[in-house]
């Protein structure tokens, strides 16, 4: 019980610690990228820079408009904040750590849903910006709200079915059944990791995620030169800096589940050389070295590629994106039926495992796992 | 008996929110208590160990239905200066017939038996992901597949809506 609070709140402290410092390499990958020096007044390298922008947010004037819906005005980002940090509770940060003969699971819960709450909290993320939005009384934020919703919940399908496809080859919807899966590197004459195994799959999470992010270039919810500033308009103070911390945090785990979900989260080659608590921690390390990766990704994305106009994303997200996640998903299909051997003119293994099935719910409580999950 | 507790403070914060569906002036305000509504309900389903139809119901409801709810409301921007007047005729029948459904709802609670926990302990594999799934594709095989055509003539029919106005349009 201790020892998950302490996992929790350090969790907390890191995901919040990372995401203030993602403020910064933003702006030094940003000016890295347009040939310029990037902050480097606070502190050595820039490195205080964040704090002193939290605490330049702290200190301004809680500013509310006149004729704000006062509640859901306040509520809007703490909603948006909420949602980005509980997303982290599933995600399996590194094997079992071993201390003083106690196993403790580098993760707050490894529920059987763990993708599910995921996608969950992230459908539930548009409130934030949808209230705050409406509730800001202001017709470029309420403008801002409704690209912003509208985006996620088109691109929410294609992502959901992404997941569906590796949750089939998994045959689980806990991610660390998803990671443990892809042990290593190399398994049984091909690489063990979904990324390879699944490109196409990758490619359309990568872009969804990006979109779920509203980063570049699908940031239209904040497109500065028709809406002023989107839905935060008329944020200002800490409540804006919950918006924008809210979306660093959102890229952290995002970066992190692509990194779960397709690069062997805390698998890496050669891992089997190792065990016990050096493996533990060398695999956080390399989990979050893909993690950061995926982060400078996605930054590179931003400077690199313009915004799309609003047509084209729509016309992307269910013209393109969809289809091509459900023919994937119908390929994998077909591909895990004939592996498990569905169009050989041998039924005996199938029939034998319907009879299997066909016992009443509740009596036999010790289900076997489903033999898809083994096969890939 | 701590369960029983809690299944008493949510299911009277789900009543409770639920009455302010009806109850709140404002449509944006009422939609927002439906979505917490939605998040009491699944609160129920965890309690009774069905955490899948509890995220399910999160991201299809409170993620998509409510969401799509909201944006109209936004949209439409209705005020309570801009509220159509209705006669009081049509309260009273609105209350004669929310009354009617309810008495049938409670009259057909009437068999339940009050006496059993409300929670049963041995419950813990019944709402896992795949007994679900496997109960739906062999014992209730059926059912699950007509409700999946009933969805897919519904989403051919939205497709088809929306392509003809568009039509008229051009």
């Amino acid at each position: 019980m201790i020892i998950k609070l302490i996992i929790v709140v350090a969790l907390f402290a890191i995901t919040l610690g990372i995401a203030a410092y993602l403020t910064l390499m933003e702006r030094k990958v940003a000016a890295w990228m347009q040939d310029r020096i990037g902050p480097d007044r606070a502190g050595p390298f820039g490195l205080l820079q964040p704090l002193a922008d939290g605490g330049k947010m702290f200190f301004k004037e809680d500013f509310r408009p006149t004729n704000a819906d006062k509640w859901l005005f306040i509520i809007g980002p703490g909603i948006a904040m909420f949602t980005s940090l509980i997303t982290g509770a599933v995600i399996p940060w590194g094997p079992d750590l071993k201390i003083a003969g106690e196993t403790i699971a580098l993760q707050v819960a490894d529920v059987n849903i763990g993708i599910l709450f995921i996608m969950g909290a992230v459908s539930i993320g548009v409130y934030g910006i949808m209230i705050g939005g409406w509730a800001s009384n202001n017709k470029f934020a309420l403008f801002g709200a409704i690209r912003a919703s509208s985006q996620m919940i088109s691109y929410e399908l294609a992502m959901g079915v992404s997941v569906i496809t590796i949750v089939m080859m998994t045959g689980s919807l806990s991610i660390r059944d998803i990671v443990d899966q892809q042990h290593g590197f190399w398994d049984n004459g091909w690489f063990s990791w979904n990324v390879f195994k699944q490109p196409i799959c990758f490619i359309v999470f990568l872009i969804t995620a990006l979109a779920e992010c509203n980063r570049a270039p699908f940031d239209l919810a904040e497109c500065e030169s028709e809406l002023i500033g989107g839905y935060h308009t008329e944020y200002g103070a800490m409540k804006l800096g919950f918006f924008l911390f809210a979306e660093y945090v959102n890229m952290f785990i995002s970066c992190a589940i692509i990194s779960a979900l397709f690069f062997g989260g805390y698998n890496f080659p050669g891992m089997d050389n190792f065990s016990g608590n050096t493996l533990a921690i060398l695999g956080t390390l390399v989990f979050f070295a893909k993690t950061f990766f995926f982060v400078f990704v996605f930054m590179w994305i931003r400077w690199t590629l313009p915004r799309f106009r609003y047509d084209q994303l729509m016309h992307i997200g269910w013209k393109k994106m969809i289809p091509i996640a459900l023919i994937n998903l119908l390929i994998t299909g077909v591909v895990i039926a004939y592996t498990e051997g569905w169009f050989s003119k041998n039924k005996d293994n199938e029939s034998a495992s319907n009879v299997k099935m066909e016992q009443p719910l509740g009596v036999n409580t010790s289900f076997e796992k489903t033999k898809t999950g083994n096969s890939l | 008996m701590s369960l029983d507790i809690l299944f008493y403070i949510l299911g009277g914060l789900t009543i409770g929110t639920a009455l302010m569906v009806v109850l709140s002036k404002h449509p944006v305000r009422s939609v927002l208590y439906l979505v917490l509504t939605f998040f009491l309900i699944s609160a129920n389903y965890v309690l009774m160990n069905a955490q899948f139809i509890a995220i399910v119901n999160i991201i299809v409801y409170a993620g998509a239905i409510m969401v799509l709810f909201l944006f109209v409301l936004m949209l439409l921007n209705l005020n309570k200066e801009n509220e159509p007047k209705h006669s009081p005729l049509m309260t009273i029948g609105a209350a004669v017939a929310g009354g009617g459904l309810f008495l049938v709802v409670v009259a057909a609670m009437r068999e339940a038996i009050l006496a059993a926990p409300m929670i049963d302990a041995n419950s813990e594999q019944v709402g896992l992901v795949e007994n679900l799934g496997k109960v739906l594709f062999t014992k209730y095989v059926l059912p699950f597949e007509v409700s999946s055509i009933l969805f897919l003539a519904a989403m051919v029919g939205a497709v088809l809506l929306a392509k003809k106005e568009k039509q008229t349009i051009e």
